[in-house]
């Protein structure tokens, strides 16, 4: 474990700095979507720009106060990501009439306070070594949750991942990836010796001992559930992708990855051979441009919609409002990139693709700086998590590769994935913060009396 | 383990990469193709609503753009559908757009690369964005009196059009629809009456069939063989021509019938004067034996047979003389030299053949649309007379003026004549089935300073009802164009 330098210094005042930018940017973004739908500037308005203001500046705070050696950059460019959803989703409300805005506002609050609530309780990100088996319980319940009869939302898109809580619809999927983070992390930092040393060798590759391969088995299975029961392949693809980086990283071993692309691939193509919903997904991957694929039930309307849109807003996009995004099933949340793509061009996506990769980028900086594997692990997997899911659904969008049902962080409509996403930007500042943190005052210091480090 | 973390991250960074490319290739690379993909409705989508520019006729609207309470801001509504359906056409958001509409979309909705000055002060004195206007060269008197000449129940189609500028003065056909019921913006209801229109006989949702429907042009040929035969050098104005009752191929169990209905039967042997008076098929069938196929297709084309890139905006069916040699035998050429068998013809095409002859030879653009302008009347186009294809010289034009002059003077289209006027003209009567014809009418007036074309067809029709709709009609409205 090489040691970067790091410059001990809080860097506080830079976030706030680049805050105000992200504010200026969301607020701007809902004032032009406000102006050129011909609506008034009402209270509505005026009370986001201060929702949104005081929200920002809670994390702020709340990272000044717990965790101020944290990265400065992160908190603006979610901050950023958010308003600018919020806009295009309340743009989209004034066409279609929906009223997806006020509960994505209602979310936000809620995943902010959550994300609050993370910097504040959690103290030093090794605290939830100590959860690793129960982090790994809470996960297959989670997963578990929307097979449950009276739990279940029903198959709803064509997958069956949601549950209901009263008014609300919520997919316990997005808080397993967390916590499915959590156990993979626990349970790698603690037998990685182990895995790595024991197990034969054939040829160049070192395979490890079928009683290391548990957590990987579980993951497969996880995946595997996943599609099998809830018919949710980006889900099952994200799990795996997850996985897949952890045991690397834990373990530099390029053998795993290429047990786990095998894995991937007798399980793709079993998948792909057994249930009808796969192969019609790569079917309709393939022949997207087919009319008879467009015209049909499950068919590849949604994708070519969304590219028509894209290939509408060209180079510098339509302006907010002047397109019609509206004509995309699932506008606001799916296809949310087909959306920004026609109304603020390549530009405004190219901006959007930038800020994900600059959020990637800084959690790999903190697992990068942190000192322990516990920490590395959990901040890789969340950050390679983001750009997984980014690369399946903006891939998916732009047909890269077949579209699945994946939310796109932070900006679209659903409390769920706003909630996770959140949970895991605390995480990720707070494993930032212990990674930037001058050593000598991670031990008790009189510059941080509320630091309680449990050493694991 | 850091190492693997840069590894991850390099990962991670090919997959922002890709992302990158993929977007840049539907935003930018492969946009164009997106955007003319047929499946494509995202240009409708974004002017359908608008305040699309009307079309005028004599300064009138027959299709505007009203304004509604409902999301979809405008309603496009056509005055006078059932006499303009042919040319307006409609535009619909899932059933297709047609005509003019249709021809001139960028212009009606304002989106054209031209008008991007309009679109840029719109964009910032906040109007709501508006279409040209696009003026028809149509007049509605004319229109509306062929339009009356046609019974209800009785397809047929009339096209009049001045020679010299190729502008189209009236262009009207039956059985006609109304285009409002294709402007819903309710899509089942537009969906349902498009099924219940498709389904009616002689009905074409697609245009006029003035300009989209083929048909038998019969003896109105013959004047593509008579330019052929002089054009050749083998005839002059002073050729007699063989005129049997029958004519016979050898070995072959099958004659050439002399028209019934005048008087060829009286001699054997015929002048252009007398074979084109009476509109004999047999010396005309013998000029086109005589020829060979290659002349008469190629006549055929310099009148504007087999081109498809005819626009009046709207795009024309293409009229057909078949092609390469050897494509016919020999009863099959006689029989296409009288307009018969593989020769269609739409009634535009053999108003542009008349017109030519009309104009001295020249082949003048056939057009429709006279002015377009901006919403301040500022106009940006307007009708400039263009010329198509020489078609034939001067002096075989006019020779054969003169004879279809003798044909309404002396011969069977006297129907047509205007007191005080020389009127030229042609009959023609291609035999379809059961004893019906096509029943044709084509001349101009006055014939030594053309004015105008009158063009028109009755399909289907016994030989007495042909004549009554034919020649006469034609007269009233080269009396009502000329004002006598």
């Amino acid at each position: 474990m090489s040691q970067l330098a790091t410059v001990p210094k809080p860097r506080r005042n830079i976030e706030l700095l680049l805050l105000v930018l992200a504010l200026i940017v969301g607020i701007t973004a809902n004032a032009l979507v406000n102006l050129n739908l011909g609506k008034t500037f009402d209270n509505d308005f005026y009370t986001q720009c201060v929702v949104l203001t005081v929200l920002s500046l809670a994390v702020h705070i709340s990272l000044r106060l717990r965790a101020k050696y944290a990265d400065p950059v992160i908190l603006p460019v979610v901050v950023a990501l958010n308003g600018i959803g919020l806009a295009v989703i309340h743009r989209l409300d004034i066409t279609s009439g929906d009223t997806a805005g006020q509960r994505q506002w209602l979310w936000t609050g809620l995943a902010v306070a959550a994300a609050v609530a993370v910097i504040w309780v959690v103290k030093d990100h090794r605290i939830l070594r100590r959860y690793t088996y129960i982090s790994l319980a809470l996960s297959v319940i989670l997963l578990l949750m929307p097979l449950v009869p009276g739990l279940s939302a029903g198959d709803v898109n064509g997958a069956t991942v949601w549950i209901k809580l009263g008014p609300f619809t919520f997919q316990p999927g997005e808080i397993a990836k967390i916590t499915l983070a959590i156990f993979f992390a626990g349970y790698l930092s603690s037998n990685r010796d182990l895995i790595l040393l024991a197990g034969r060798k054939i040829g160049p590759l070192q395979l490890p001992r079928v009683k290391d391969l548990a957590p990987m088995i579980v993951a497969w299975l996880a995946s595997v559930g996943v599609l099998v029961f809830q018919h949710d392949l980006g889900t099952s693809v994200l799990f795996f992708g997850l996985f897949m980086v952890m045991i690397y990283v834990a373990t530099s071993r390029i053998s795993w990855i290429f047990i786990g692309l095998v894995l991937i691939a007798v399980g793709g193509f079993a998948a792909y051979q057994i249930f009808p919903h796969v192969a019609r997904r790569i079917d309709v991957w393939v022949h997207a441009f087919d009319p008879q694929y467009i015209g049909a039930a499950g068919g590849s309307y949604q994708v070519v919609q969304g590219l028509f849109g894209m290939a509408n807003g060209g180079l510098i996009g339509t302006g907010f409002g002047q397109g019609s995004p509206q004509t995309v099933p699932l506008a606001n949340s799916d296809m949310i990139i087909a959306s920004i793509g026609e109304e603020l061009g390549l530009v405004g996506l190219f901006a959007v693709v930038c800020l994900y990769a600059l959020l990637v980028a800084r959690g790999f900086r903190a697992a990068l700086g942190t000192r322990d594997a516990f920490g590395k692990l959990l901040a890789v997997g969340l950050a390679f998590a983001v750009a997984l899911q980014c690369f399946v659904i903006i891939g998916g969008v732009t047909r890269l590769i077949p579209l699945t049902g994946l939310t796109t962080p932070f900006l679209a409509a659903g409390g769920s994935s706003l909630l996770a996403n959140w949970i895991i930007v605390a995480l990720i500042l707070k494993i930032s913060d212990a990674a930037r943190r001058p050593i000598n005052v991670s031990a008790d210091s009189p510059q941080t009396p509320h630091q309680e480090v449990q050493t694991p | 383990m850091n190492q693997a973390i840069r590894n991850s991250w390099i990962v991670a960074i090919a997959l922002f990469v890709l992302l990158f490319g993929s977007i840049s290739y539907v935003q930018f690379f492969a946009a164009d193709s997106l955007n003319s993909n047929p499946s494509n409705n995202r240009q409708l989508l974004a002017t359908f609503c608008n305040n699309r520019g009307p079309i005028l006729v004599g300064g009138h609207p027959i299709a505007e753009s009203v304004a509604t309470n409902s999301d979809c801001k405008y309603q496009r509504k056509y005055n006078d559908p059932y006499l303009y359906a042919g040319l307006t056409g409609f535009f619909s958001l899932s059933n297709g757009q047609y005509g003019i509409e249709a021809a001139m979309k960028e212009q009606l909705a304002g989106t054209s690369t031209d008008a991007l000055f309009e679109r840029i002060s719109q964009a910032f004195t906040g109007a709501t964005p508006q279409g040209r206007s696009v003026e028809l060269t149509i007049d509605a008197n004319l229109q509306k009196l062929a339009y009356s000449m046609i019974p209800d129940g009785v397809p047929g189609s009339i096209v009049v059009m001045n020679p010299k500028t190729g502008a189209i003065l009236a262009m009207v056909s039956k059985p006609s629809y109304d285009t409002n019921l294709m402007a819903s913006h309710d899509k089942e209801t537009v969906a349902k009456a498009y099924d219940n229109l498709v389904g009616q006989p002689n009905t074409n949702l697609f245009g006029s069939p003035a300009f989209k429907q083929l048909y038998a042009p019969g003896s109105v040929f013959k004047l593509i063989d008579t330019a052929a035969a002089l054009e050749s050098g083998k005839y002059n104005k002073d050729s007699v021509l063989p005129n049997p009752a029958e004519l016979a191929f050898p070995g072959i169990n099958y004659t050439l019938p002399n028209y019934r209905y005048g008087q060829c039967d009286s001699q054997s042997k015929a002048t252009f004067t007398f074979a084109l008076e009476n509109s004999c098929n047999t010396p005309f069938a013998s000029i086109a034996l005589n020829l060979g196929q290659d002349a008469i297709t190629k006549e055929a084309e310099k009148f504007g047979f087999n081109d498809s890139s005819v626009k009046i905006p709207i795009g024309v069916e293409t009229s057909r003389f078949p092609g390469s040699s050897g494509t016919l035998d020999q009863p099959g050429l006689a029989q296409s030299a009288i307009g018969q068998r593989d020769v269609q013809a739409t009634p535009l095409e053999i108003a542009m053949m008349t017109a030519a002859i009309a104009n001295g030879g020249k082949q003048m653009q056939p057009n429709l649309v006279q002015t377009v302008r901006t919403p301040d009347l500022q106009t940006v186009q307007s009708l400039t007379p263009q010329v198509l294809r020489q078609s034939t010289t001067p002096e075989v034009a006019k020779q054969i003026t003169d004879w279809m002059v003798s044909v309404v003077d002396n011969g069977i289209a006297s129907g047509a004549a205007v007191p005080g006027v020389k009127v030229a003209g042609k009959t023609g009567t291609a035999e379809v089935a059961n004893n019906l014809n096509n029943a044709w009418f084509t001349g101009f007036a006055p014939a030594d300073d053309p004015q105008v074309v009158v063009t028109i067809v009755m399909p289907n029709v016994d030989v007495v009802t042909g004549a009554q709709l034919t020649s006469p009609n034609a007269s009233k409205l080269f009396k009502a164009v000329l004002k006598k």
